[in-house]
């Protein structure tokens, strides 16, 4: 079920699960190809009735393809086996009972469109065509009903779970004050994994239920920071970033070599930047002004010689707290 | 407009077909500066941009940017590509330079989502 895969990064809450447009979506994101029974069994138009009805009762299945030199040339069912039966004509071969107007769709269609010939046509089972026009599955309603819920259930217990349990982090856990803390290490001169922190961080967040806002500004101000790690130090520094109910506190740390006049620093397009840094489309002087943007306090502390440390910190109003969950169910 | 409408309307090719093409696009921004990219951009947006490093994608996760546009037919290096992969965001290559494009896109209705210098206390809190 290779489309599984995709969904399973977008938010699904215990809402959305329920709901019938989710289903719909997941109608559209679904192959044929990935709910379809694989290799149905088949039967030739010499095959008698009688025999035809042997098969089904004996795997359980109520319609079958009909196939000839590979070709697929109709689809016999248990209706038209019932027909035969009223005309008491059981040894008749399966060529004179079947319907062989076929609708098929393909294996790369969407679902919706299985679904679509359904309710359009009351079919009970669709023939499933590869690109080549060959017989590759037989698709029912049923086969669709339960790769939508195996779908749902995956796309659940993937992100949502995860998300749920992280969202009430602090709500089982007594104590005065509780945290969470998170710790990267930053390497000088690493462009190639330069900003994967911050993209941790943001997850983080939003899986511990932030507003999409408290993510998005805390991620920029992280990059930032790490941006200027990366550029800026000696021996790169650590991000440590402390995760409470109601308050984002973040210390970048490093040992060297300092900023000799925060002040200039701080200018808005003031920059030490080499050509190759700003090749990468950084150094344009504006990283702290805007980390300075998405804070709500900074402390930039510097040695030169010694090292930095900038300290940051978003406040959380009572309706975006993290971990809890009065703060949570703001998924957009 | 969608992402699959926007690689038409640029003659894009499209560099992970991974990438969802139903995504909604609610207006452009074009800068090579990624520091601009993150004090102005708004979310949703198309990002257009004449650089390809790694950078780019990262940029644009934490800007909730939309697709990427990479102006004059470049390619991207590989680790690039695979980011978007993983992010699951368009990364797109056009022929046609950055003045082109963005009036292509103003053109076809998009509005700019750069937010202009002072408008606002907090540009990332949208």
């Amino acid at each position: 079920m290779g489309d599984i895969s995709r969904i399973q990064k977008r938010p699904v809450t215990d809402q959305d699960a329920e709901n019938i447009t989710r289903v719909e979506e997941l109608a559209y994101e679904l192959k044929v190809e990935a709910v379809m029974t694989k290799e149905p069994l088949t039967v030739t138009p010499d095959t008698s009735m009688r025999e035809t009805l042997d098969l089904f009762r004996q795997i359980r299945i109520s319609g079958a393809p009909v196939v000839k030199d590979n070709q697929l040339i109709g689809i016999i069912s248990i209706e038209d086996l019932i027909r035969s039966f009223q005309e008491n004509d059981l040894s008749a071969p399966v060529s004179k009972y079947m319907s062989s107007s076929i609708l098929t769709v393909h294996g790369s269609d969407p679902v919706i469109e299985a679904l679509k010939l359904f309710v359009n046509t009351h079919k009970g089972r669709l023939p499933v065509l590869d690109v080549n026009n060959k017989l590759i599955g037989i698709i029912t309603k049923g086969d669709i009903t339960s790769g939508i819920l195996t779908a749902l259930q995956k796309d659940y217990h993937a992100e949502e779970i995860r998300r749920y349990r992280a969202s009430h982090l602090f709500e089982d856990i007594n104590s005065d004050r509780s945290s969470l803390i998170l710790r990267y290490n930053i390497k000088q001169g690493d462009f190639i994994h330069g900003g994967s922190a911050s993209s941790a961080i943001k997850l983080a967040l939003l899986r511990l239920g932030a507003t999409p806002q408290i993510a998005r500004r805390t991620g920029i101000a992280v990059y930032e920071a790490e941006m200027n790690l990366i550029i800026h130090t000696s021996n790169g520094g650590v991000i440590r970033v402390e995760i409470e109910p109601h308050q984002i506190s973040i210390n970048i740390s490093d040992d060297g070599p300092g900023i000799p006049d925060i002040e200039l620093a701080m200018r808005p397009g003031y920059s030490t930047a080499t050509e190759t840094v700003r090749e990468l489309g950084f150094g344009a002087g504006m990283g702290l002004v805007n980390i300075q943007r998405c804070v709500d306090s900074m402390r930039l502390e510097s040695v030169h010689g010694k090292g930095t440390n900038l300290r940051l910190k978003i406040l959380l109003q009572s309706e975006e707290t993290v971990g809890e969950a009065s703060g949570t169910n703001k998924e957009n | 407009m969608n992402v699959k409408e926007l690689i038409t309307l640029i003659d894009g090719h499209l560099c992970n077909p991974s990438a969802n093409l139903d995504r909604e696009v609610k207006g452009g921004c074009g800068a090579d500066l990624m520091s601009d990219v993150l004090a102005s951009i708004q979310p949703e947006a198309v990002l257009l941009t004449g650089l390809c490093n790694p950078q780019v994608i990262r940029t644009s996760m934490m800007a909730d940017v939309a697709a990427v546009i990479i102006v004059r037919g470049k390619t991207p290096p590989k680790e690039t590509i695979d980011l978007a992969s993983q992010e699951e965001l368009a990364l797109i290559s056009s022929p046609f330079g950055m003045f082109e494009l963005c009036g292509r896109l103003h053109r076809a209705g998009l509005p700019s989502l750069e937010r202009a210098v002072g408008d606002e206390p907090c540009s990332c809190d949208e």
